[in-house]
């Protein structure tokens, strides 16, 4: 039977058995207008879904009661017994005909227009004269159930009198018709996820009698305990198919969004999928539907070429897309192929070196898979062109996150000119997952089964061993090298593993393997992942925790974390944590070599500071320093100037005879940061960690091969005076205007947000021209747009073509912020639509770039 | 196996006056950490438990002790005497107690060396912390109690649990 007919069955069957009891309440309290307006509504709604489904017949009957129905409640009919009557032997006549549809799918043939008759003389107010006869007998059944229970029988003797209309309808149910019907109950999600749990922790429970048992020789349980093994065993399989859905729910949508996409590119497409009715977890499903659907959606955009290219190609005209699931042990295949132009390896390597992300001699090594597995990388996209559908770098990054959240792994495998094929493997459940458990520096630790390969046990005699290249530890496995790890090491634990005899823990983390060194492994155990708690949430190494069968507690490792902590296929970059908020733990990276003018103060670690925010490097003889209420100063070029200790504390006769003073000025305002000594200058690129955060850094980077803290400007401007920032005639000059920040680096985010916020602008900044572009398309408005030029994916160059080409914000003032400022580049930056250009740091001509731009009204 | 107290009229007080609420007066579980007396709102209090089995965790913060399992439900334990900037316990000792409280939903053990009774004390009688105070203790610390010779810092719970 039609899917969307059995929902209407059961629906109506719902709503059929809720009708009788109420018309019998309204029967006796014809005034209850709360009743009426529920009857009408449930008649009303079986009126609209048959005229959807075309059931004619069924639609007719409940018309009628519906026009009955609408008189009693405009108050324009008084509620009658006749008229209740006649009302229920239309509800009869439509449940003879749900049974019928029930049975055969199909409406019965029948004839109810004396039925209809009836209801619509009553409904046009006349006491008619066929229904005169019902009422003398209406009475008696329907007064004498108490209660409203079993109507169908005691409202038949109407319909009776009432001719033809409904006994026909009544004698077509088979046997078990009516109350049997739909096999199907609807329970809230929240009672499946409620029941899933608590199996979750019976079968913690069964492992930790298992465990006991194990250990005990008191076999008189041991029988018992089997069949409980067993019975929690089968309960769990049945919770969890309750949560089971056909993949091909998440699919249901493909079709039409790819016809979609084939008008609108222009090209011909053929979807196929298999597979369709491949089960897995509802948790999951919900998880990977739109990474899915982002899939489909670029392989028909950059995927496919057009239909004269691909004859040109000497392929058929249509495209084809192809989506293939499938179980695999307790996983689940989904494979998105598309026979397509494939992956340009060529314009990966140009991306790869323009974003400087590997070096041309890294890329002449690289064997071409690890090449295309770039693709992976946040805001890379290589497709030429933005188009409405896709290409904006944003995708393959996203969807990477969200299958390794659910501990999934994805694959490309491409062809050039023949295609390409996403192979996704994803856990069929997230509730359950079988781990082998594994001991490291006297811990225990359980790894999630999915990403393990396989054991080598190592040191022992005939064994493997261990070598080393340098510091780093490989494993030669069948030939071939295997970069390995040491958990202990990993996670700070005390004793390293002795290494000469040892377990390696072969590991896969999309294509890239990985040993992982343990000092003994034990059982493999079926766990229930945990969240661990929110204070541990910035420890990526874990997954989560969980109870094992002897009632400890264990860590379970996450091997998408480790080898991100290892370098190890390290493709999970940088923006894509950082929507996940979780900024500590990742580096910052611009791609522009920054002048960076190094010092120390108060410690032995060198600090660092992007020198076009110095205005002037000064000695203060000690003497020159004054103290005002207990701040030092010193008079500085006819003005006071506030000086700041970087190390916390100052003490005048402590002081060396010449104070360093790195002197920070804003137009009328002075402020110097008092240092211990300037170390040097350096050029570098920017890769701030801002793992070791703390007020007044940044984070740290390392420069020179030595760990340096890069200095938060603004906090140490706010430590000079209350008001650096808080001009009043620049407050005015904001006026709460709202301004869009686009500039990857959260170093330079953390200087510019506070400089423009505090001239009173309202400030929103995002880490890419794709997030502009989403904000765009979600329908902010803006007053203006700052950009950086250099960004990875998506530069400003191509965010203010974008920009300029359609949409909202066209005619914004569109201002560059950019480090390079040779005449050509701010032509290019012109001709792409920039408003103004200006140059990193310079707050002031910024700000005056503000005024400017939003004082007159500028179009590009 | 666990040993378990549950709270509520702990066994074996000094009868100062019963247990029950007054309206002026909190009721703290006092306990000692490196010798000093801290009290915990009695309210706040989930179980107390004896020396538990407790899994260290890798690379969190250092006043995270491990976890522990309490009737299947994973606690994460604080160390209170590193919460508290306090030296470690001296090798020998017979382990720590657990108190444990619940914040946001998620369970947290306090680590103490010594659980002592359940005490009502007058709201009045409650100092606020001195100036001088060190300031995590400031931080941690609703007032101070005189208990006898002693002086008794009241813990604020939501702090303490504010790592990271």
């Amino acid at each position: 039977m039609d899917d969307l007919l059995a929902d209407f069955l059961t629906e109506t069957n719902e709503g059929l058995g809720a009708l009788d009891a109420a018309l019998v309440r309204l029967e006796r309290a014809p005034e209850d207008m709360a009743t009426l307006s529920e009857v009408f509504r449930i008649v009303h709604t079986i009126k609209g879904t048959c005229g959807f489904l075309g059931l004619t017949r069924m639609e007719g009957v409940a018309h009628a009661a519906e026009n009955v129905l609408g008189r009693y409640r405009d108050g324009a009919l008084r509620v009658t017994q006749s008229g209740i009557s006649a009302i229920l032997g239309a509800i009869d006549c439509i449940r003879g005909i749900v049974a019928a549809l029930e049975g055969t799918g199909a409406e019965p043939a029948g004839d109810d227009s004396a039925l209809i008759a009836s209801l619509d003389a009553i409904a046009s107010g006349e006491a008619a004269p066929a229904p005169a006869a019902p009422i003398a007998v209406a009475p008696a059944p329907v007064a004498s159930p108490p209660a409203p229970t079993v109507p169908p029988v005691t409202v038949a003797p109407p319909p009776a009198a009432l001719p033809p209309a409904a006994p026909p309808a009544s004698a077509e149910p088979e046997p078990g018709g009516v109350n049997a019907p739909p096999q199907t109950i609807r329970v809230t999600v929240e009672v499946l996820e409620g029941l899933m749990m608590l199996v979750s922790e019976l079968v913690l429970t069964r492992n930790q009698l298992l465990q006991l048992s194990r250990n005990g020789a008191d076999s008189a349980f041991a029988v018992p305990l089997q069949r409980l093994s067993h019975i929690t065993s089968d309960l769990q399989e049945g919770v969890m198919k309750t949560r089971m859905q056909p993949i091909g729910n998440a699919w249901a949508k493909l079709p039409r969004l790819v016809r979609d996409l084939g008008v609108e590119l222009g090209k011909k497409i053929e979807l196929e999928m298999r597979g369709a009715e491949t089960e897995l977890d509802r948790q999951v499903l919900e998880l990977i539907k739109d990474p899915l659907t982002h899939m489909v959606r670029n392989s028909a955009d950059h995927g496919l070429e057009t239909p004269e290219q691909r004859i040109a190609a000497g392929k058929p005209e249509a495209g084809r897309i192809m989506l293939n699931a499938s179980h695999e042990g307790g996983h689940i295949i989904i494979e998105i192929a598309d026979d397509g132009r494939g992956l340009n390896a060529e314009r990966i390597r140009q991306k790869v070196l323009a974003q400087g992300l590997a070096t041309e001699a890294e890329l002449a090594t690289m064997p071409e898979r690890e090449i295309q597995r770039f693709i992976f990388r946040a805001g890379f996209s290589t497709a030429a062109a933005v188009t409405a559908v896709s290409g904006r770098g944003v995708g393959m990054d996203v969807v990477k996150t969200n299958m390794e959240r659910i501990g999934g792994t994805i694959e490309v495998r491409s062809k050039e000119g023949r295609g390409t094929a996403f192979i996704v493997k994803i856990p069929l459940t997230l509730a359950i997952v079988s781990t082998l458990i594994v001991e490291a520096g006297g811990e225990r630790f359980a790894i999630p089964q999915i990403g393990v390969v396989e054991l080598v046990r190592v040191g022992g005699e005939g064994a493997p061993q261990l070598e080393r290249i340098k510091d780093s530890a490989v494993l030669r496995l069948r030939d071939r090298l295997l970069p390995l790890v040491n958990l202990s090491g990993l996670l700070h634990l005390d004793s390293p593993a002795k290494e000469e005899s040892a377990f390696v823990v072969v590991t896969q983390v999309g294509p890239h393997v990985f040993g992982i060194i343990v000092d003994r492994v034990f059982d493999t155990e079926e766990i229930v992942v945990k969240p661990v708690a929110p204070i541990l949430r910035h420890v990526t190494m874990f997954s989560g925790n969980t109870i094992l069968g002897d009632g400890s507690v264990i860590m379970i490792l996450d091997p998408n974390g480790i080898a991100r902590a290892t370098g190890v296929g390290a493709e999970s970059g940088d923006g894509e944590a950082e929507r996940d908020g979780k900024r500590q733990a990742v580096a910052h990276r611009s791609d522009q070599r920054t002048a960076l003018l190094l010092f120390r103060a108060g410690d032995a670690t060198p600090k660092a500071v992007p020198l076009g925010l110095i205005a002037r490097l000064e000695d203060v003889e000690r003497e020159r320093i004054e103290n005002a209420g207990g701040r030092p100063l010193v008079q500085y070029r006819g003005k006071l100037m506030p000086l700041v200790p970087l190390s916390g504390h100052w003490e005048q006769p402590l002081a060396p005879e010449r104070q360093p003073v790195l002197v920070f000025s804003d137009g009328e305002r002075t402020m110097g940061l008092m240092v211990d000594e300037i170390l040097d200058v350096v050029e570098e690129r920017l890769v701030i960690d801002g793992a070791g955060e703390r007020p007044g850094f940044l984070g740290t980077t390392v420069i020179g091969g030595k760990v340096t803290e890069m200095l938060d400007t603004a906090w140490w401007l706010r430590q000079a005076g209350e008001d650096w920032f808080g001009h009043s005639a620049e407050h005015e000059a904001g006026g709460g205007r709202r301004i869009l920040l686009v500039e990857d680096s959260a170093f330079f985010r953390n200087l510019v947000i506070p400089a423009i916020g505090a001239a009173g602008y309202d400030v929103t900044a995002v880490a890419d021209a794709e997030e502009a572009l989403r904000l765009r398309e979600a329908g902010l408005s803006f007053d203006a747009i700052i950009s950086d030029i250099a960004m990875p994916g998506m530069d400003g160059i191509a965010l203010a073509r974008a920009l300029r080409e359609a949409g909202a914000w066209r005619d914004l003032p569109l201002i560059a912020l950019t480090g390079r400022s040779d005449p050509a580049d701010i032509e290019r930056g012109r001709a792409a639509g920039f408003t103004d250009y200006v140059a990193k740091f310079d707050r002031a001509a910024l700000l005056e770039s503000l005024r400017q731009c939003l004082s007159a009204p500028v179009v590009a | 196996m666990q040993t378990q107290t549950t709270t509520g009229p702990a066994p074996g007080l000094p009868a100062r006056g019963g247990v029950h609420a007054d309206a002026a007066e909190d009721i703290y579980l006092t306990l000692t950490v490196a010798d000093q007396l801290c009290g915990v709102p009695v309210l706040a209090i989930r179980d107390v438990l004896g020396v538990q089995a407790i899994t260290r965790i890798p690379l969190a913060p250092a006043e995270v002790a491990g976890s522990l399992n309490l009737r299947g439900r994973i606690v994460t334990a604080i160390d209170l005497r590193c919460r508290l900037g306090l030296p470690p316990r001296v090798e020998g000792h017979r382990g720590a107690m657990s108190v444990v409280v619940e914040r946001d939903g998620e369970l947290y053990s306090l680590l103490a060396d010594q659980v002592g009774e359940v005490l009502p004390l007058p709201r009045g009688e409650r100092a606020a912390n001195p100036v001088t105070l060190d300031a995590v203790w400031r931080d941690v610390s609703n007032g101070v109690h005189r208990i006898g010779e002693r002086l008794l810092i009241v813990i604020d719970v939501e702090r303490i649990l504010a790592i990271g």
